[in-house]
């Protein structure tokens, strides 16, 4: 019951990118198809999940320990980078049909604040692995929704007459403003 | 370019924010009201002028291949001596701006600024240009900021001008896509004209 909240909370009530604003520059930046939108939340959970994981175990076994946890920050990252490198080149080796399609994202995803965020809040929140790994997916797949949902949107305004001033990341933020506020009714669920 | 125009260009015609659209994450996030907005802005400022300055000053002994690590491990040094400051003598603002803080190090414009200005200037531009951007960073998570913050609660830097409640939704996340799709759209007109 207790992990069907945090899942029903994370994903929608308190969605990473349309209540967080956790990763709202892939979300602008590649929300114009939904399947790269797909590919990109895809390799988005995959990250997220990994990185939770080495980032809990190397901040439990050997930040800790160590007392240097005000070096979260600068090994959090390096982890991260080195992790999304290794997944890369991993991928490259055994799965080329799968490297075709999240391949293109994973440089991006380093710098996606969503992953960074997650390991330090999985820390904050003081989460165990499970619920921290619990936690990650299910706010990753937030991520995926919002972003399918957006360039859903994104596809048919296409054929809309958007005013020139307004073409482009304007109108795109403005329907991410709408997109949050129907989220908004999910804040009685928890 | 003379100094006067590489530092004044992050206002408005490159403004990180408006124009470039870098860095939304902390923008929506911190921009309740005018002074958390400034808060975030003048932060992130500091970590732009020092890592600018640092990897400028490093530029011809980092090796090309390894350059983005060590622009980050540069980076990731400022944001946490800024965080260490911050939670020693502004425990408030650090309370509310939260983790976006060590997020400064995601943070696209201070990478960027590294990767395509100072890793190819002198020092001294370097840091006239993370000045600049930073400034421009800063003004235009102020100004989202004061009009969200306005338009929210009828207030300003805390003081309170109209009665009663403002447009809530300004001050909730929705508010914060709206506020700053209108705000780039303005800055597009402008910068046409």
């Amino acid at each position: 019951m207790e992990f069907i909240l945090l899942i029903i909370s994370a994903i929608f009530v308190n969605n990473v990118v349309l209540a967080q604003f956790l990763g709202v520059c892939p979300f602008l930046g590649v929300s114009n198809k939904v399947s790269t939108a797909l590919g990109m939340s895809g390799a988005v959970v995959f990250v997220i999940v990994l990185a939770t994981m080495v980032t809990y175990l190397i901040h439990t076994y050997v930040l800790i320990p160590l007392g240097i946890t005000f070096m979260q920050t600068i090994t959090f990252i390096l982890v991260i980078a080195a992790l999304v490198q290794m997944v890369e080149i991993i991928l490259k080796k055994i799965s080329q049909p799968l490297y075709q399609s999240l391949g293109i994202f994973l440089p991006l995803i380093t710098t996606n604040c969503a992953v960074l965020g997650v390991a330090i809040l999985v820390i904050k929140k003081d989460y165990n692995l499970l619920e921290g790994v619990v936690y990650g997916a299910a706010t990753a797949i937030g991520f995926g929704l919002a972003l399918v949902i957006l360039a859903g949107i994104r596809e048919q305004m296409e054929l809309a007459d958007v005013p020139s001033g307004m073409k482009g990341v304007p109108i795109s933020l403005v329907t991410a403003g709408i997109l949050a506020l129907a989220f908004m009714g999910f804040a009685g669920l928890v | 370019m003379s100094q006067m125009q590489n530092f004044t260009k992050g206002f408005l015609k490159e403004n990180p924010i408006l124009v470039l659209v870098l860095g939304t994450c902390p923008t929506l996030a911190t921009t309740s009201s005018a002074l958390n907005g400034m808060g975030m802005g003048l932060a992130t400022t500091f970590v732009l002028i020092g890592s600018n300055v640092v990897i400028s000053l490093m530029k011809n002994v980092i090796p090309d291949k390894v350059r983005i690590p060590a622009f980050i491990v540069v980076i990731a040094t400022f944001v946490t001596i800024v965080d260490q400051v911050m939670q020693a003598y502004v425990p408030s603002l650090y309370e509310t701006l939260g983790i976006f803080i060590p997020l400064i190090v995601v943070n696209c414009i201070v990478l960027g600024r590294a990767e395509a200005y100072a890793s190819k200037n002198t020092v001294w531009s370097s840091f006239v240009d993370g000045a600049g951007m930073g400034l421009g960073f800063t003004g235009a998570l102020g100004v989202l900021g004061a009009v969200r913050e306005i338009l929210g609660s009828g207030a300003i830097a805390g003081f309170k001008f109209i009665e009663g409640d403002g447009i809530l939704v300004f001050i909730l996340a929705p508010g914060a896509f709206i506020a700053l799709g209108y705000l780039i759209a303005i800055v597009n007109r402008i910068n046409k004209a």
